[in-house]
């Protein structure tokens, strides 16, 4: 066995070698210089995430214009309900309630969102197959959304 | 009826879909292909070496597919990359990522160049134009295929063959892993299912092998060597026997055990996944092709009819495979974990995941396949007669 028979496996072997090369080269390329500065991902992220503006302002922040809507609210069974949850990000809103307009909603969109009759949702949810239920009425036809309970003959619901 | 009893709502709709199920068949048509062919190289069963360039280039054809219905199931395909780039060593499939290249470069690339080398180093003196340029770019500038050369070639690929049979046994014990490692879904989670996988994947490798060393035969109107067709059989029937040995100690161990799933998986057998798991794996994809290739063993028959056996039966054997991993991939989303509830899974047609891509990709590695025999014909008789001229006059 002589080398000479055995060149083209270095070459073969030079061909891995560069592929193997220009892996390393790409890569130091294309991974980003920040990576694993914390953990398995790009440090950077962490300051860009922090530069987000806050487009929620949460429910603290509505209750010292809206105390109205608050009182409403805290005795219906929405209670619980963030207001941002049915009316969307407000911060800009709450910053400057002047500039800035709430859109209006429409509920026969937005309460089939968490009300629709679905067989995974637990039982004693309360849900609606809203075509029959409202047969495509607009929900705050008949309900408040700030305390949708309905008053039937049966006393309160 | 969709859904019935009580699902969590992460549960109503299938995640994984058919291509899902496409992915694992194809790899294990890979690993099959392979053992196969390493029965000639390593443990010299001379009988199938008409099968062996054939079994190499059939794993060549269904690896290069074999990753593509995982892209078309990702939201971000062009992200997949970066498990290479920045892998994270406590993701299974992260980790299946280097497998697979590994298997790809170091083995089944690396295997077929060096059996082809002296057939590519002719083909480049012989040939004109663009594919003179193309042989030319594989010998790698070395046209040395002397008897010295030829012989460290033969060595150093039994080598890589040794390393190879670990290595598909990865490759695909790997994608039965990812699921058994699912400690979350008891369809899916159990040290068998490497093990089961890997014995079903040489069942549809070996099958699929000799189906297309049939057919290729029928187009070149060149008859079938019989006494490869029947050794083949013949492996293909003892894997299958140990496949479904396993398959069923899998299946009694979990009728004996009886956890808290069992009711639940039971009834989902005998209603949902009836017709593809009782009646297409088990009787049609499993018992009868094993009963047809029993016969094969013991009766004597002539070799018209043993041929339309193997035929039958390996269609069925194919047919049966798919079906395990259908009824493994979607069986194991269709009950809840709440163990009271059942989803049915809807397969799109020409959407991202539905049927149409998964028999694109399906059809593909046939295309591939087609290309490769034609660059690289796995048989040496007439077409490739320079080369044993060539040889001669060596
Ligand atoms: C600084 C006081 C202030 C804060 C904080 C505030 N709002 Fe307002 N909001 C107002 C004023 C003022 C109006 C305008 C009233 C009007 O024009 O009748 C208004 C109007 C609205 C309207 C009705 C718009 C319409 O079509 O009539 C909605 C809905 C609303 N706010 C929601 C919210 C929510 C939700 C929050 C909490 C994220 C919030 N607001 C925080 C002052 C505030
Ligand atoms: C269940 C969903 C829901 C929640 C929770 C909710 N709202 Fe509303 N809100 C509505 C709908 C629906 C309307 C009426 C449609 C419209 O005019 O935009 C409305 C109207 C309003 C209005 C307009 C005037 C009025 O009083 O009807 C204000 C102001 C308002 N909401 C503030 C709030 C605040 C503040 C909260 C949190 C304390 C809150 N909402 C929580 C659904 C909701
Ligand atoms: C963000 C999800 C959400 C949205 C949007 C929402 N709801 Fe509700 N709703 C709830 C929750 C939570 C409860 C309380 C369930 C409980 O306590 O069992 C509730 C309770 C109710 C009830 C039962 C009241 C009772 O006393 O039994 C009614 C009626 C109702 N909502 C109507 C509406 C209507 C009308 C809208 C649209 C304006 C709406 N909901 C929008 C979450 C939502
Ligand atoms: C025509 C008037 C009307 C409209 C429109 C209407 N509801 Fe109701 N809804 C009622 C009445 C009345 C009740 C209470 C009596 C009952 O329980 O059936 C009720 C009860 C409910 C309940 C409580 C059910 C329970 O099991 O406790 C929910 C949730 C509800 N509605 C949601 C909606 C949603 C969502 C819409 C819009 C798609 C809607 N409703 C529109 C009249 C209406």
């Amino acid at each position: 066995m002589k080398l000479k028979d055995a060149a083209h496996l270095f070459r073969l072997a030079g061909v891995f070698a560069a592929g193997i090369l220009i892996f390393i080269l790409v890569r130091s390329y294309l991974v980003p210089k920040s990576f694993g500065q914390y953990g398995h991902f790009r440090g950077d992220a962490l300051t860009e995430i922090k530069a987000q503006p806050i487009s929620y302002a949460g429910h603290q922040a509505c209750e010292a214009c809206h105390s109205d809507v608050l009182d409403l609210k805290s005795k219906g069974k929405h209670a619980q309900v963030n207001c941002e949850a049915c009316h969307g990000p407000l911060a800009k809103h709450a910053d400057d309630p002047g500039g800035v307009t709430p859109e209006k909603l429409d509920t026969a969109k937005l309460c089939v969102r968490c009300h629709e009759a679905n067989s995974a949702k637990p039982k004693k949810f309360p849900q609606v197959a809203s075509m029959e239920h409202s047969g495509g009425l607009a929900c705050n036809e008949c309900h408040t959304p700030h305390s949708p309970a309905i008053v039937t003959e049966g006393g309160k619901k | 009826m969709p859904t019935d009893g009580f699902m969590y709502p992460n549960e109503i709709e299938l995640q994984w879909s058919v291509l899902i199920v496409l992915y694992p068949f194809l790899t294990g048509l890979v690993a099959g292909a392979f053992i196969l062919a390493s029965l000639e190289r390593v443990f010299r069963v001379e009988a199938v070496k008409p099968t062996y360039r054939l079994a190499l280039l059939t794993a060549l054809a269904f690896l290069l597919v074999a990753p593509l219905p995982l892209q078309l199931h990702l939201g971000h395909p062009e992200r997949s990359f970066e498990m290479y780039l920045t892998p994270h060593r406590s993701s299974a499939m992260a980790m299946f990522g280097f497998v697979y290249l590994w298997y790809l470069m170091a083995v089944l690339v690396l295997e077929i160049w060096l059996d082809y080398r002296r057939d590519i180093v002719v083909l480049s003196q012989t040939t004109t134009g663009i594919k003179r340029l193309l042989y030319r770019v594989l010998t790698l500038g070395s046209s040395n295929i002397s008897e010295n050369a030829l012989a460290i070639d033969n060595r150093v690929g039994w080598v890589i063959t040794v390393i190879g049979i670990p290595s598909a046994f990865l490759l695909h014990g790997y994608v039965g892993f990812i699921f058994g490692s699912i400690k979350a879904n008891p369809w899916w989670s159990t040290p068998l299912m490497p093990v089961v996988f890997l014995f079903s994947a040489m069942v549809s490798g070996i099958a699929a092998v000799l189906l297309l060393y049939m057919l290729l035969n029928r187009l070149r109107k060149q008859p079938s060597d019989i006494r490869c067709v029947d050794t083949v059989a013949k492996y293909l029937f003892y894997m299958f026997i140990i496949d479904f040995s396993l398959e069923m100690v899998d299946l009694i161990h979990r009728i004996y055990e009886s956890d808290e799933s069992f009711r639940s998986l039971d009834f989902m057998v005998h209603t949902r996944l009836f017709l593809s798991q009782v009646v297409i794996q088990i009787l049609l994809g499993t018992v009868l092709p094993i009963v047809l290739l029993a016969l094969t063993q013991v009766a004597r028959l002539s070799e018209i009819a043993r041929k339309r056996i193997y035929v039958f039966a390996g269609c069925l054997t194919l047919i049966g495979i798919f079906a395990m991993r259908w009824n493994v991939v979607i069986g194991g989303q269709l009950f809840s974990k709440s163990f009271l509830g059942y989803t049915t899974y809807k397969m799109g047609f020409a959407t991202k995941e539905g049927l149409l891509p998964a028999i694109v990709l399906t059809v593909l590695p046939l295309f591939i396949l087609w290309v490769l025999v034609k660059v690289l014909p796995p048989w040496s008789e007439k077409e490739t007669a320079p080369v044993s001229a060539a040889v001669a006059a060596n």
